[in-house]
């Protein structure tokens, strides 16, 4: 894994870095820890309170940890008129997690996202990068299934 | 190779021509949708097919043919043969057969759900029969990763003749005439902003291309730059020269992995190619573009919040007393197109803006890319000539409404759009009209609502969105549409008061007259259009307690049908509750202390015997 000190000094140290570095730390590490936070702070000479508002602004980042395995449904207009609200809740049992969640063995991590532009599959659910469309509530299980026995 | 002039794009153009014209193509659709349907292994295994088989055709991976619920899409050419719903078994026979010699597979071809007739051509397909597209043309056609693609196709001929003819005034002139209105949401008219961008004085000027694309349901911005990302480059490039910009920036959905991609790869070959840099091909304007990549908040689509996230802050907008055409990204002037407008000046500049102004509508003139989704056949994208009426989009293009349900209303606009019901399907998309029923043209997401669809958790659900979303700096909007979703929601459990519509619509009002941007001036409009349009959904929520379409968890129950029920205990294997209870062969039934509602019963049952009550 690249180390947080070596991202920061891969860009430019001014302030229009701050999102790109941010972005690239959440990539490599899928969350965003208090002390790369402060190292981000630190590295482009701006106020801790800055980093930490930008870091809960926007939806990409994440302050905690998340699971092995990303399970991202979409909640986007399109889903949503497709039923995509019953399925999230057949997935929040399914996994026994709440959307937002990691579960307590961090194999899964339960997002919601506004849309995934493939809108004429919905409703859509993605599992790491695999794009399942045209989901049911009772289809559900049977996703799940077959992931884990893979 | 780095072009130093105009006639040495046309000679290496001719050059290209020659060299691929004789070659057939087959093109797989490489857009996200298709790839969601596994297209990418589909091309893997055609590349190796061909290379077997030893046959002659240049294989494409082309941008989004807009059929995207039939995908995975194919089309060979020149027989223009077109292919969906492919799988990995199908490559085979395609290669054998078609690509060797050019016979047609019917099974792989679409069929009309009218006539059960087998269309072989796209253009027969009723889904494109009826549209017009030009932004769009080369979807489909090109390699969004080629620019010698692009370039075959005519592409960076209008910034030639601008470079060579036209004055920068010349260019609004003709960008103003043209009629073209900006297709971010706003609808400004786009030569009016590049004017007072030019005037504006500054000592550096920027031009932006909003790529950030918010609006849930929408993704034609995507699939732009996916498909065919030279010609928002070159339209980025005619308007800098007109603007008097020497440094571009495209702000993009970080959503939007394959679309990054291909921007940057189209922005690399067009520094090679001596088309973005320094004294661009030879002449006086120098100009380059840089990608960021936005952080997955809709308020960035604002122009001001977007200026300041390209600056590295939280996005929060300003009030607008001062346009960002004149005080906008390092308080420079910056004047801000979407990727849709951008797309649309080579064809102004090429065709001509009398030509231009001859499509559309008086106050809306060219086509529109709209993203037609939700509860209708063909969901995909598609481009129409403004003025083309809701009912061709949703009934000849859209192939009206699966399952055999009704048509109960299209949403417009995006989140804080508005809902428009069946009687006005014969009004036009154009933007005054939308806006005059309560809606709004927004960036093009079409969202269909048949008679399963209810009104009141619609707007509950738009509000939630916009609750989310709200920066939060102006107090009408943070608190002002909390307001409204808890009142909503309080209705759609069954708990609401009459007077509460009273309130959602003075509240709904004060939002909208005192919020500090567009997010809080538009946000009540789902509130607003359904209380316009479907006030008895309300009053049955209210009065009688009941959610007819069977949405609201609290307003219905799921009830076994004695006549239908065949006992075939699948609903009661499947219930994950167990709720439903009865033996083989006997009757079932629901046991609603247990029920959740979670509708798995109604959606396994053969038989339709379970009810919404
Ligand atoms: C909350 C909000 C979100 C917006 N999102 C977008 C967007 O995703 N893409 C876009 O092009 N314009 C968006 N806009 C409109 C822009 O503010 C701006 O008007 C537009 O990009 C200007 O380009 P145009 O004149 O070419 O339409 C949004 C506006 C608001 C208020
Ligand atoms: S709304 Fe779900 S993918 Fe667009």
């Amino acid at each position: 894994m690249k180390k947080v000190g070596k991202i920061i000094a891969d860009f430019p140290l001014t302030p229009e870095s701050l999102i790109p570095i941010l972005q690239e730390i959440q990539e490599e590490f899928n969350f965003l820890s208090e002390d790369s936070i402060k190292k981000v702070a630190a590295g482009l000479s701006l106020p801790l309170h800055h980093v930490y508002s930008v870091a809960t602004f926007y939806n990409v980042f994440s302050l905690k940890p998340k699971g092995r395995n990303i399970v991202k449904v979409c909640m986007g207009s399109a889903c949503h008129v497709r039923g995509a609200g019953r399925i999230l809740e057949e997935i929040e049992r399914s996994l026994g997690i709440k959307n937002g969640e990691t579960s307590a063995d961090g194999s899964f991590s339960l997002e919601t996202v506004n849309c995934l532009g493939a809108c004429a599959l919905g409703p859509i659910m993605v599992i790491n990068k695999k794009y399942n469309g045209h989901i049911t509530p009772a289809k559900v299980e049977k996703i799940f299934q077959e992931f884990t026995s893979q | 190779m780095k072009l130093t002039g105009n006639e040495q794009l046309v000679s290496v153009r001719t050059h290209l021509t020659e060299k691929k014209s004789t070659l057939r193509t087959v093109s797989l659709c490489g857009g996200t949708g298709c790839r969601a349907s596994e297209s990418e292994k589909l091309l893997v295994l055609l590349r190796k097919t061909v290379t077997e088989k030893n046959i002659d055709i240049t294989i494409k991976e082309t941008g989004c043919h807009g059929l995207c619920e039939n995908g995975p899409l194919m089309v060979i050419r020149p027989e223009n043969i077109f292919y969906q719903r492919i799988q990995p078994s199908d490559i085979d026979e395609i290669v054998e057969k078609s690509l060797k010699n050019g016979e047609v597979i019917e099974r792989l071809l679409y069929e009309d759900p009218e006539t059960g007739r087998k269309l072989i051509k796209e253009n027969d397909i009723p889904f494109y029969e009826k549209q017009q597209r030009l932004v769009f043309a080369q979807n489909g056609h090109i390699d969004p990763k080629s620019i010698e693609d692009y370039i075959i196709t005519g592409g960076y001929s209008a910034l030639t003749r601008v470079l060579s003819d036209l004055s920068p005034e010349e260019v609004i002139g003709e960008v103003e005439k043209s009629g073209l209105r900006g297709r971010g949401g706003g609808g400004f008219p786009t030569g009016k902003k590049w004017k007072s961008c030019r005037i504006a004085p500054g000592s550096s000027k920027y031009v932006v291309c909003n790529a950030d694309e918010g609006d849930p349901g929408a993704y034609m911005d995507r699939s732009l730059l996916e498909g065919n990302p030279h010609s928002v480059i070159e339209g980025m490039l005619i308007g800098a020269f007109a603007i008097g910009a020497r440094e571009g920036r495209i702000y993009v959905r970080a959503e939007y992995p394959l679309a990054v991609e291909n921007i940057i790869k189209a922005i690399a070959d067009a520094r090679k190619w001596g088309l973005l840099g320094e004294k661009i091909l030879g002449s006086e304007l120098s100009f380059d573009i840089e990608v960021t990549k936005g952080g997955g908040a809709f308020v960035c689509g604002e122009s001001t919040a977007l200026m300041q996230s390209l600056q590295g802050y939280s996005g929060e907008p300003r009030t607008k007393h001062i346009h960002t055409t004149e005080s906008g990204l390092y308080n420079l002037p910056t004047n801000l197109n979407n990727v849709e407008t951008w797309a649309n000046i080579p064809i102004i500049i090429n065709r001509g803006a009398a030509w231009f102004n001859k499509i559309g509508t008086p106050g809306s003139k060219g086509t529109k890319i709209f993203s037609l989704v939700g509860k209708v056949r063909n969901t995909g994208l598609i481009e129409v000539p403004m003025g083309m009426s809701l009912r061709e989009i949703v009934f000849d293009i859209g192939g009206g409404i699966p399952g055999g349900r009704e048509f109960k209303a299209i949403q417009t606009g995006g989140p804080s759009g508005g809902c428009i019901p069946g009687q006005y399907l014969d009004r036009s998309v154009d933007f005054d009209e939308l806006t005059s029923l309560g809606s709004m043209m927004g960036s093009g997401g079409l969202i269909v609502m048949d008679e399963d669809t209810c009104m009141v958790e619609v707007a509950r659900f738009y509000l939630s969105f916009l609750v989310e979303e709200s920066c939060g700096k102006c107090t009408p909007c943070r608190e002002g549409l909390w307001q409204l979703l808890s009142i909503l929601t309080r209705i759609t459990e069954g708990k609401g008061k009459e007077e509460d519509l009273a309130a959602l619509e003075e509240i709904g009002e004060m939002v909208k007259d005192s919020s500090l941007c567009a997010l809080g001036k538009t946000a009540p409009n789902p509130v607003l259009s359904t209380l316009r349009y479907f006030k008895d959904e309300y009053m049955e929520h209210i009065v009688d307690k009941k959610c007819s379409p069977g949405v609201c968890r609290s307003l219905f129950q799921y009830k076994i049908d004695n006549e239908k029920c065949t006992g075939c205990m699948l609903c009661q294997v499947k219930c994950p509750y167990q709720a439903i209870e009865g033996r083989k062969k006997e009757v079932h039934t629901i046991d609603t202390a247990k029920c959740v509602k979670c509708g798995i019963c109604f959606e396994v049952c053969r038989f339709d015997a379970v009810k919404k009550v």
